[in-house]
């Protein structure tokens, strides 16, 4: 264990401020090891890894795949989308199962909130949240983070605003953290039936408009809208939701001042981004991609005991035991 | 026939008669024989000092799950019926959610047999209001009644159909039984988990809104006005709730209400970390509920206490929020909670309590007890209300140890329990053995 983060990365809610800005900080020299022709460094060597995806991703889980081959850990992925076995028996038996196996750390994908929390209270095992739910999916508002900062340098201050489905969004809250966490100006945007109930006690401005958003924010983080939320009654159509709430190059147009524009991935071109604007001068969409990878890898060698001084050139193999 | 007993020396407490002072209670041939200051003891009668304990009508759960027939791995009527009497209730009544479904005079006729069998608390059934609460078709409420059945309910599921739920109470009024409801209407609730407020924002869990409970309070409320009949409103939980009741009372209608120990004291913060002991339905709701419930059970606009004592499998809650079951144990709970809580926390005194859990339960369900009133069945409590204990769920007689209560202080425990006059509890003997 390591004082760094403590065992787990479970999501920004119960971080300091000063530990999200150790892991933006140990990200950056990690960026450069992507640019190198050969982009390994012996940080986490005979380190053993389970990347545990319990719901379907594609970005996330390469991107953190990736992100433990360069730092030269070994790693093994198991699928279980789909399983006929009851979900909470299958999580149980898993923890039971790889604590058994002594395995390192476990990067943990699940359709069910708390289920990261679950298995990190049963296993000794680093354990790292990849998506909970609609909990918390904390390295992806750590990459967002580390991609605003990038690009305006600095986080204190800049209005950001979160647009689409809050409700249901682990984004969404991960970023409300870690925003307000490092001193932004937070907003909301979407339909009301898809607001969870007592945002505003987080700290963020609920605004009922995107065009109200756009004049506002600095920056907006697009958030996917899940096709089944029409099914369930949430919205009447995607058609309208494109006509209402879509982030398009003509509302974009109007912005009082640059604005970069932000989506988690994976997108719905003419749903809730216009792909002008995906493809356009505003979108930093590639390069959050790009800063994914360093900021898992920062994560990752901060749950190992890595000190973070070292993360420098990744010099540093000099991970301590893991608890 | 069993010696007499003499419980010497103990406060009495009896709300049925306004009786709060130091006698002695004499039980004979399983009932009350005398109840006052200084009897002496009959030839050949046992003589138990119990100075320093409340001596009380015993306890009247209305509202429990004995899991039997079908799930007895969780609880069986014995095991239940053994809970209850630690928890110094004398009388509890089960709900007919087991499996198959008690909704037929042969099932209710089971359970009654199986409690007799067991010989602790009493044990009353109720029997479904639909045919395998599918929530269409009446049951046989007049064949139940007949086997032992002293209410109905679909509890575990709403009566979602407001024709039922009308017919329900039409037609229960030829037995003069109360019709209970759990009251949630299911289109508000579906995939809800725990309240839906801040804390379920925060942890990303679907929330059950207020309204899913009071749209069914409310209505069940105006049905009792069109039939004429008698309501139960199954442990509520909300402040809307709450004031549809004072509404309801103040005009007079037939209309009743639970309130469980844990909505009493606990609220939404109890879910954090994900803590499955922490899931039950309704959910635990916020501090302003918990006000309004406390105040509400004061002023009598909640008639009483009932535990909604749920047994599951340990590792059935071994598992994420989504994926556990609701429900909690309760029975061994119930007491050292509500004292705990209400009378140390100042909403009620001693006696409101005792009222609460015993003398108004018993009469709302139509239950003997309730009483020490002579001539009344000797079920009664002795209640030690002085020495605290700790919640060790291991320790449960209870085959389940759901509890968000584990390890918590609490004051106020069953010393002696007896029903008919027999001694289904001794905390002492327990202590020894």
């Amino acid at each position: 264990m390591t004082a760094a983060l403590g065992k787990d990365l479970i999501g920004l809610e119960r971080l300091s401020p000063d530990q999200i800005r150790l892991i933006l900080d140990t990200a950056e020299p990690f960026k450069e090891v992507s640019e190198r022709p050969i982009k390994k460094v012996p940080a986490l060597r005979g380190k053993t890894i389970v990347n545990l995806f319990f719901e379907a991703s594609t970005r996330t889980r390469i991107s953190f795949e990736f992100a433990e081959k360069r730092l030269s850990a070994d790693t093994v992925n198991v699928a279980a989308t789909g399983s006929a076995v009851q979900k909470g028996e299958t999580l149980v038996d898993t923890a039971k199962n790889l604590e058994a196996m002594r395995i390192d750390m476990v990067v943990i994908r699940h359709a069910s909130s708390g289920a990261a929390q679950f298995l990190g209270d049963r296993i000794r095992s680093n354990v790292v949240n990849a998506g909970d739910g609609k909990h918390e999916h904390p390295t992806q508002a750590l990459l967002d983070l580390l991609t605003i900062r990038d690009k305006l340098g600095r986080i204190e201050g800049v209005k950001v605003c979160l647009v689409g489905d809050i409700l249901h969004s682990r984004v969404a809250r991960s970023n409300i953290w870690g925003l307000t966490k490092l001193g932004a100006q937070v907003a909301v945007c979407g339909p009301h039936s898809l607001m969870p109930r007592g945002i505003e006690e987080l700290g963020v401005t609920v605004l009922r408009r995107v065009e109200e958003a756009i004049e506002w924010a600095d920056v907006l983080n697009v958030l996917r809208l899940q096709l089944e939320r029409m099914e369930a009654g949430f919205i009447p159509s995607l058609r309208e939701y494109y006509r209402v709430f879509g982030v398009t190059v003509e509302r974009l147009a109007k912005a009082p001042r640059a604005l970069t524009v932000m989506h988690p991935g994976p997108m719905n071109r003419g749903v809730e981004i216009d792909s002008r604007v995906a493809d356009g001068p505003h979108s930093v969409i590639l390069d959050q991609v790009t800063n994914g990878v360093a900021v898992r890898m920062a994560v990752l060698y901060l749950l190992a005991g890595g000190k973070p001084e070292l993360a420098d050139a990744a010099k540093g193999p000099a991970a301590g035991g893991t608890d | 026939m069993a010696a007499p007993l003499l419980l010497q020396g103990g406060r009495v407490v009896d709300p049925s008669r306004d009786l709060d002072e130091t006698a002695d209670v004499l039980i004979q041939d399983g009932r009350i024989a005398a109840v006052g200051p200084g009897l002496g003891a009959p030839a050949g009668a046992t003589v138990r000092d119990v100075r320093g304990t409340v001596v009380a009508p015993g306890l009247v759960d209305v509202h429990v799950h004995l899991r039997e027939p079908g799930n007895e791995d969780e609880e069986t009527i014995a095991t239940g019926a053994r809970a209850a009497a630690a928890g110094g209730f004398t009388a509890v009544c089960a709900m007919p959610n087991t499996d198959p479904v008690t909704d037929n005079q042969a099932a209710v006729g089971f359970i009654v047999r199986q409690s007799l069998r067991a010989g602790f608390a009493r044990v009353y059934p109720i029997g479904a209001i639909s045919v395998g609460q599918r929530g269409q078709q009446l049951a046989e409420f007049g064949e139940m009644v007949g086997a032992g059945a002293v209410a109905v309910s679909d509890d575990g599921k709403p009566v979602v159909s407001s024709h039922l739920m009308r017919t329900a109470l039409e037609y229960a009024r030829t037995f003069d039984i109360p019709v209970a409801d759990h009251c949630e209407e299911p289109s508000l609730s579906a995939g809800g988990v725990m309240h839906e407020g801040l804390v379920a924002t925060r942890l990303g869990l679907k929330g059950i809104p207020a309204a899913a409970e009071e749209i069914m309070v409310a209505r069940d409320i105006l049905l009792a006005e069109l039939t004429g009949g008698r309501v139960h409103l199954c442990h509520l939980s909300t402040r809307g709730s709450v004031e549809l009741m004072r509404r309801a009372k103040e005009r007079g209608l037939r209309v009743t209400a639970e309130v469980t120990p844990h909505h009493l004291s606990l609220t939404e913060t109890a879910c954090e970390r994900y803590d499955t002991h922490a899931k039950m339905n309704p959910p635990l709701r916020e501090a302003a509920d918990v006000a309004a419930l406390r105040q509400a059970l004061q002023d009598g606009v909640i008639d009483c206490v009932a535990s909604d004592h749920a047994p599951h499998a340990y590792d059935e809650k071994e598992a994420a929020f989504d994926d556990a079951p609701f429900g909690i144990v309760g029975l061994e709970t119930a007491f050292g909670v509500a004292y705990t809580e209400l009378v140390q926390g100042g909403a009620l005194t001693l006696p409101q309590l005792i009222l609460r859990m015993s003398t108004v339960p018993a009469q709302v369900f139509g239950l003997a007890g309730g009483t020490l009133r002579p001539g009344a069945p000797a079920d009664v409590v002795a209640l030690d209300v002085t020495a605290g204990w700790s919640v060790d769920a291991a320790r449960f007689h209870s085959k389940s140890r759901n509890t968000p209560f584990a390890g918590r202080s609490l004051t106020g425990r069953a010393a002696l329990t007896l029903v008919a006059g027999k001694i289904v509890h001794d905390a002492r003997a327990a202590a020894e053995g």
